[in-house]
C-alpha cells in the first residue's frame, strides 16, 4: 500500500548536516580560515563582492567559504545579507583620475603620460602548472621600482577629450537609480544599465562581449584604458554638508573606446563604454565595457540587431542568482502540471487511435 | 511568539512591508493588474516562492495561522522550508487545517476547502504575464495590456482546436478577471480555476524575479477564456482517490510498480486526511 511521503522536516535537517560535513572535509587536514581565503583567493574574494554588490572583504570569504568555493552560490549568499541593510545613500563619485595606481595599461598608444604600468597581472605568464606551488613554495620577492609611479595619471578618454573626439559623459545631476530598491524600467537609463551590469553574472557579460567580437553587433573597440588601484569613497552627510573619506577600496575600470561615423546631428567621433568592477577585475569589467557600449545601439542610431545590443534581453538576464535560482526551480516538484499534461497527452491520443497504431 | 535572532518580525523591514503593502493595495484596487515593485534579495533561492514570501511577510501579522502548501500538500520539502521560515522569523502559528488557517501560501494548487471571507491565499508565480509567451518583450506586453489587446491568445487556443480539436492549455490557463485584466492565475490546474471566481477570500499574487504582484479581490468575477462552442472545462477522472474515496478532487498519479501500475490519491493532503477522519468518525 502506497504511503504518502512524510518527514520531509527531517529530511531537509538531515540533508544540511550532511552537506556542512561534507564542506568541512576531512577532519585531518586544518580548517581553512577566511584570512586564507582573503588573502590567497583574493580574485574569488573580489568577484564575489562585485557581483554580491557589497564591498567587504571578510563577508565575502565567509560566503566562499560556506559555499564550499561555488562562487555563484556565494553571491546570492552576499546578496541575501545586503538586502537586509539600511541603505544610508550614494556615495560622491569615485574619482578614478585620482586611483593610487598599481596597473595602468592602454592598448590604444603606444606611450602616454604616466606611462604603462604592468602590476600585478597574469597576462603574459605561460599557463603551466607550477607543480612547486603544489609544494607550497614561496614566491621570490618582487623588486620596488627606484621611482613611484607618477601620483596623477590622465585617463585616456580625458587626454583624446581634450580635443574633442571622443564623447563627454555629461555629469548627471539626478541622484543615480538602484534596481535593488526599485524595478528595473525599460529603457533603463545609463545609471540602472551600469548598475545592472555591474552585478551581472562575469560568464554571461564576457559570453555576451564575445559574441559581438565575432560579428553579432561589432562595436570596433579598443581597450582605451585599463586601471587597477585604491580610490577613495567619499561620502556627503546630510548633516554635515560636506563630503568626508570614508574609505579606501580598490577597482578595475576599463574605458572602451569606440568608432562612431556620426550621425545627422554628430560628428564623426569615438564613442565609449565603460566598465567597472570591485578589486582586480579585468575580464569583468572588459567584458562589461563592450556590452555598455553594444547597449547603445538604440541611442546611437545603430541597427540593434544582436543579442549584445537588445536591451531587455541583457538586462533581464544578466542576474546569475536570479538566473541560477529559476533554473534550479525545476527540482522543485510539479507533478500538478505534470498529472495534467499527462492527461491531456492521454486523451489526445485516444481521440486519435490510428496514429497511436501506425506509429 | 519569538522572531529569529537579529531580524525583523517576518524578516522584512517595516519600510520594505509598507512598500509591498501599497503595492498589494493597487493591485487589490485593479484586480488582475500586474503592479511593479521593489522585489528584495531573499534568503531563499528566486523562483522557489520569493514573491509569495515577500507578499506573506507583509501581510501577515503574530495573530495569524499559516499554512504553506506545494503541489496541495503540507509536506512537500519547499512547502515544509517556507513554512519553517515563518515560524523561524515571525513565530506565527503554523497549521496544515485549511479552514483555520488566516493565511495559505500556495504553490501549484488552491485548495480543496472552500475558502472563507478573511482568508488571504498568497499564490507564489513564477511568470506574471500571461502573453509572455507569445510576445517576449515586456515593453510590449505591457502595451497590450494597456490596449486591452488580448487577440493574440485567442488566437493561441484558436490554433489549438484546430489542431487537437480541444484546447491543450491544462494549467496555467489564462483567465480574464473583473471583465477587464488578461491573469496568469500561476501555474494552478485549471482543475483549479473555477475556484478563483467570486472567492470570498482575498487571492494575493506575488512574482519576487519578476518584480510583480496583483491580486484577485473576494468575491471578483474570474473567466476562464473559452469559445462558445469549446466551453471551458477542467480534468475529471475515471478513478477515486485510493485513500479516501474521494471522487471530486484533484488526483495524483503514483507509479506503483514498473508494470504499468498506477494508483491515483488526492493531491490536497488536508482535505484527504479530513475525510479520512470523517470517515473514521462514521464507522
Amino acid at each position: 500500500m502506497y504511503v504518502a511521503v512524510k518527514g520531509g522536516e527531517k529530511a531537509i535537517d538531515n540533508a544540511h548536516r550532511l552537506m556542512a560535513e561534507e564542506r568541512r572535509g576531512d577532519p585531518a587536514t586544518p580548517v581553512l580560515g577566511l584570512d586564507q581565503i582573503m588573502g590567497q583567493l583574493g580574485l574569488a574574494v573580489d568577484r564575489v563582492m562585485t557581483e554580491g554588490s557589497i564591498h567587504d572583504r571578510e563577508l565575502a570569504a565567509l560566503a566562499i567559504k560556506q559555499a564550499q568555493g561555488d562562487l555563484v552560490e556565494a553571491i546570492f549568499l552576499l546578496r541575501a545579507y545586503r538586502t537586509t541593510l539600511p541603505r544610508f545613500g550614494c556615495s560622491e563619485p569615485l574619482d578614478t583620475a585620482a586611483m593610487a595606481i598599481r596597473r595602468r595599461i592602454s592598448s590604444a598608444f603606444k606611450d602616454l603620460p604616466g606611462g604603462q604600468v604592468l602590476g600585478p597581472t597574469y597576462d603574459y605568464t605561460h599557463r603551466l602548472l607550477d607543480f612547486a606551488l603544489a609544494e607550497g613554495s614561496e614566491p621570490d620577492t618582487a623588486e620596488c621600482a627606484d621611482r613611484p609611479v607618477e601620483a596623477r595619471m590622465p585617463r585616456v578618454a580625458d587626454v583624446l577629450g581634450h580635443e574633442g573626439l571622443i564623447e563627454r559623459n555629461p555629469v548627471g545631476d539626478d541622484p543615480p537609480g538602484d534596481l535593488t530598491r526599485q524595478p528595473l524600467g525599460l529603457p533603463a537609463g545609463r545609471d540602472l544599465r551600469l548598475q545592472n551590469l555591474a552585478r551581472g553574472d562575469e560568464g554571461f557579460l564576457l559570453a555576451l562581449a564575445y559574441s559581438s567580437q565575432r560579428g553579432y553587433g561589432n562595436t570596433h573597440p579598443f581597450a582605451g584604458e585599463i586601471r587597477m588601484g585604491e580610490v577613495a569613497v567619499e561620502f556627503a552627510p546630510e548633516e554635515l554638508g560636506f563630503a568626508i573619506e570614508i574609505g579606501e577600496i580598490t577597482v578595475t575600470e576599463c574605458q572602451m573606446i569606440n568608432q562612431f561615423k556620426g550621425s545627422k546631428d554628430v560628428p564623426p567621433q569615438f564613442t565609449r563604454g565603460y566598465g567597472l568592477a570591485f578589486g582586480k577585475g579585468e575580464r569583468k569589467a572588459m567584458a562589461m565595457a563592450l556590452v555598455d557600449r553594444s547597449l547603445r545601439a538604440g541611442e546611437l542610431g545603430e541597427d540593434a540587431v544582436a543579442p549584445a545590443q537588445d536591451e531587455e534581453f541583457v538586462l533581464m538576464h544578466s542576474d546569475n542568482v536570479e538566473a541560477s535560482g529559476f533554473v534550479q526551480h525545476l527540482k522543485l516538484p510539479h507533478y500538478v502540471d505534470f498529472q495534467s499534461e499527462l492527461e491531456l497527452i492521454r486523451r489526445l491520443r485516444a481521440a486519435n487511435p490510428d496514429r497511436e497504431a501506425a506509429e | 511568539m519569538t522572531s529569529a535572532q537579529g531580524y525583523n518580525f517576518a524578516y522584512l523591514d517595516e519600510q520594505t512591508k509598507r512598500m509591498i503593502r501599497r503595492a498589494i493595495l493597487k493591485a487589490v484596487a485593479i484586480p488582475g493588474y500586474q503592479v511593479p515593485f521593489g522585489s528584495r534579495e531573499m534568503p531563499l533561492p528566486y523562483g522557489w516562492g520569493t514573491g509569495g514570501i515577500q507578499v506573506t511577510a507583509a501581510v501577515i501579522g503574530p495573530a495569524d495561522t499559516l499554512k504553506v502548501i506545494d503541489q496541495g500538500a503540507d509536506d512537500t520539502t519547499n512547502a515544509v522550508s517556507i513554512r519553517r521560515f515563518f515560524a523561524r522569523t515571525a513565530g506565527v502559528a503554523t497549521t496544515e487545517r485549511t479552514a483555520d488557517a488566516t493565511v495559505i501560501q500556495t504553490r501549484h494548487r488552491i485548495p480543496e476547502t472552500p475558502l472563507a471571507e478573511g482568508q488571504i491565499l498568497v499564490y507564489q508565480v513564477p511568470i506574471p504575464e500571461p502573453l509572455r509567451w507569445l510576445e517576449p518583450r515586456e515593453t510590449e506586453t505591457r502595451k497590450m495590456h494597456a490596449l486591452a489587446d488580448y487577440g493574440a491568445m485567442h488566437v493561441k487556443l484558436y490554433e489549438d482546436i484546430a489542431r487537437f480539436g480541444r484546447i491543450a492549455t491544462t494549467y496555467d490557463y489564462p483567465v480574464l478577471v473583473n471583465g477587464r485584466y488578461l491573469m496568469r492565475p500561476s501555474p494552478i490546474p485549471k482543475f483549479d480555476n473555477p475556484k478563483m471566481h467570486m472567492n470570498p477570500a482575498l487571492q494575493l499574487f506575488g512574482a519576487g524575479r519578476e518584480k510583480r504582484i496583483y491580486a484577485v479581490p473576494p468575491y471578483t468575477d474570474v473567466k476562464s477564456l473559452d469559445f462558445e462552442d469549446h466551453p471551458f472545462e477542467v480534468q475529471k477522472w475515471d478513478e477515486a482517490c485510493a485513500i479516501c474515496g474521494s471522487t471530486d478532487s484533484f488526483l495524483d498519479e503514483v507509479v506503483t510498480d514498473d508494470k504499468g501500475g498506477r494508483m491515483y490519491v488526492c493531491s490536497d493532503t488536508d482535505h484527504c486526511t479530513s475525510r479520512q477522519i470523517r470517515r473514521e468518525a462514521a464507522e
